[in-house]
């Protein structure tokens, strides 16, 4: 599929529609989006907004370094995974490994700021926690001055801070752009809620898409972060005893409500952290549709669209997909996967 | 408005109406992110609220820079909260002393109307879309009668002030309903370093101190879902102004 070379957030972007019950897909824009829902449906985003993830750094041999930030972990611990010298430009799989760490390695980012290696994890030696030696202010200022956003190696031109964030965003919590929602103007939305569609908000620490280790990709997402607010498991209930449906947007959304969910037996408000892998066969307790992006192959974002839709209607609009000239990648068309 | 367990975000935070609005929405109970140009000053007004007991964290950065808002709105959501009040206290004269207009260099006029005008919007858009998904949000613009009064002199920061006041009421037509609003605040004059550089012959001891008029300022707060969104409030009578 093609890839976007640069971003934009255009309403008339190209989504393709999947009824799972109908077995049937069809063309359509994300403009036709409120059409395609009814009043009493929710729509339920990620508002994390996402960090400047990416910091150049000193290994302790003096070795360039690039570390991403997965997420921040409890006690002012934050995952990280660390890349070998060289920028965006090289695709992440191409990139040299990091140096060796061991716990108590020091990393500086400049004289100012600078983490030690807490963990390494058995899963792969480039996957690490570090503790910054700032906190709070300090460390948000510093980290928003040297970080910049993860970079995509097919796109034409480095992307600002300003160029990853959805049009709600809020906390940053995301490694990456919580790319689904990327299409959604305000235009759009307060359209939805015209039309008695109601909006509502989880915050998911969406994490890295590509850690450059095809072994450590295919565990890929770890654990993250979720907060669902008391107002969206209220209207959840709401849509649900209105006979609406919940329509999450991105993956993320799942992971965070069916996270929540398969855990505590029902929705929940309140934070946690969740490891849920969908795939086929998983039975969605709270999601009914889902509006996402176009996924690779093999992914663990394109395993989860199997819960929602037959294997071979996703394989024959994929393949529509790409035959039609749709584009992949962050920033990419959408599909939607939702009954009529 | 309820204040006390709200994030809020206020710029030029680090003194005059801006500082004295931190430490008064930290003494209601709000978590409070300050963001000013002046590092030092800044930290120590954080560290006074702190001091008090309050929740303050100071966030060093200029409201007129283009590539500094995705930073100052991330970085203060990430420690007080999504921001359920933001206040724009940061404004500049554009040049002293003042001058006629056929004396003011554009160049003055545009950083007048980058930081008391563009930058606001930009933080607005930062942060007012998540505040509409919460259903919930107060963007108090912080203004002076230059806005409606045309003294000579004044014409940089004057206009700045009119477009900001139109911002205001736009951004409340816009987004009625949602449960996000919008105030603007003519805090009066008052004994402030920007005071005294546009209008040095006056006496201080004969204006109002910036923690008094913050008081009033964070009742209208306070009572912001009684008032028109978009309305344009004097501080010294909180009656709605022209």
């Amino acid at each position: 599929m093609i890839p976007v070379t640069s971003p934009s957030r255009r309403a008339e972007e190209r989504l393709l529609h999947l009824d799972p019950r109908a077995g049937l897909f069809r063309d359509a824009s994300v403009a036709e989006l409120p059409s395609m829902l009814h009043p009493a449906d929710l729509v339920v985003v990620n508002d994390a907004a996402t960090l400047p993830a990416s910091l150049a750094a000193a290994a302790p041999g003096g070795q360039r370094v690039e570390v991403r930030l997965a997420g921040e972990a409890r006690g002012g611990r934050w995952r990280a995974v660390v890349f070998g010298e060289g920028d965006w430009r090289t695709r992440t799989e191409d990139r040299p490994p990091p140096p060796t760490l061991r716990s108590g390695d020091a990393l500086e980012f400049d004289g100012r700021l600078h983490a030690t290696v807490i963990a390494v994890s058995p899963l792969s030696p480039r996957l690490v926690d570090v503790r910054f030696d700032a906190a709070g202010s300090a460390l948000w200022s510093a980290l928003y001055r040297l970080g910049r956003p993860i970079q995509y190696s097919h796109l034409e031109a480095g992307l600002a801070l300003s160029d990853v964030q959805t049009a709600y965003a809020s906390r940053p919590w995301a490694a990456e752009l919580p790319s689904a929602g990327w299409p959604l103007t305000w235009d759009l939305l307060l359209g939805l809620k015209r039309r008695g569609i109601a909006l509502a908000a989880v915050t998911h620490a969406a994490g890295l898409s590509s850690t450059g280790e095809a072994a450590l990709d295919r565990v890929l997402p770890l654990p993250e972060r979720f907060d669902i607010p008391a107002r969206t498991v209220a209207a959840v209930t709401k849509a649900r005893a209105a006979g609406g449906r919940v329509v999450a947007v991105g993956t993320s959304v799942v992971r965070a409500l069916e996270g929540c969910a398969a855990r505590r037996g029902g929705l929940a408000a309140g934070q946690g952290t969740t490891g849920l892998v969908v795939g086929p066969g998983f039975v969605p307790r709270v999601v009914d549709g889902l509006l996402t992006g176009f996924h690779e192959p093999g992914s663990s974002h394109l395993g989860l669209l199997r819960a929602f839709a037959p294997p071979p209607l996703l394989d024959a609009a994929y393949a529509h997909a790409a035959a039609a000239g749709y584009r992949g990648h962050e920033f990419g068309d959408s599909t939607i996967i939702l009954a009529a | 408005m309820r204040i006390e367990g709200s994030a809020a975000l206020v710029t030029g935070g680090s003194r005059g109406l801006g500082a004295a609005l931190g430490r008064a929405l930290a003494r209601e109970g709000a978590r409070v992110a300050l963001v000013a140009r002046g590092a030092p000053e800044l930290e120590s007004v954080a560290a006074g609220i702190r001091a008090a007991g309050g929740e303050a964290h100071a966030l060093p950065g200029d409201v007129g820079d283009t590539r500094g808002t995705a930073a100052l709105a991330g970085a203060a959501a990430a420690l007080v909260g999504p921001i359920d009040i933001l206040v724009h206290g940061a404004s500049t004269l554009g040049i002293v002393p003042l001058r006629l207009l056929l004396d003011t260099d554009a160049a003055a006029l545009e950083r007048a109307l980058a930081v008391n005008l563009v930058g606001p919007f930009r933080l607005t858009r930062a942060v007012a879309g998540g505040m509409v998904l919460r259903g919930r949000g107060l963007v108090v613009h912080v203004t002076s009668d230059v806005s409606v009064v045309a003294y000579p002199r004044w014409g940089a920061y004057g206009v700045s002030k009119a477009a900001f006041d139109h911002l205001a009421r736009i951004w409340a037509a816009e987004l009625d309903g949602t449960g996000v609003r919008f105030l603007s605040v003519d805090p009066g004059e008052m004994d402030t370093r920007m005071h005294a550089e546009a209008v040095p012959e006056a006496d201080p001891a004969s204006l109002p101190k910036p923690a008094a008029v913050a008081e009033r300022i964070v009742r209208l707060i306070r009572d912001a879902e009684t008032l028109a969104s978009g309305a344009r409030l004097e501080a010294a009578t909180s009656a709605v102004a022209p």
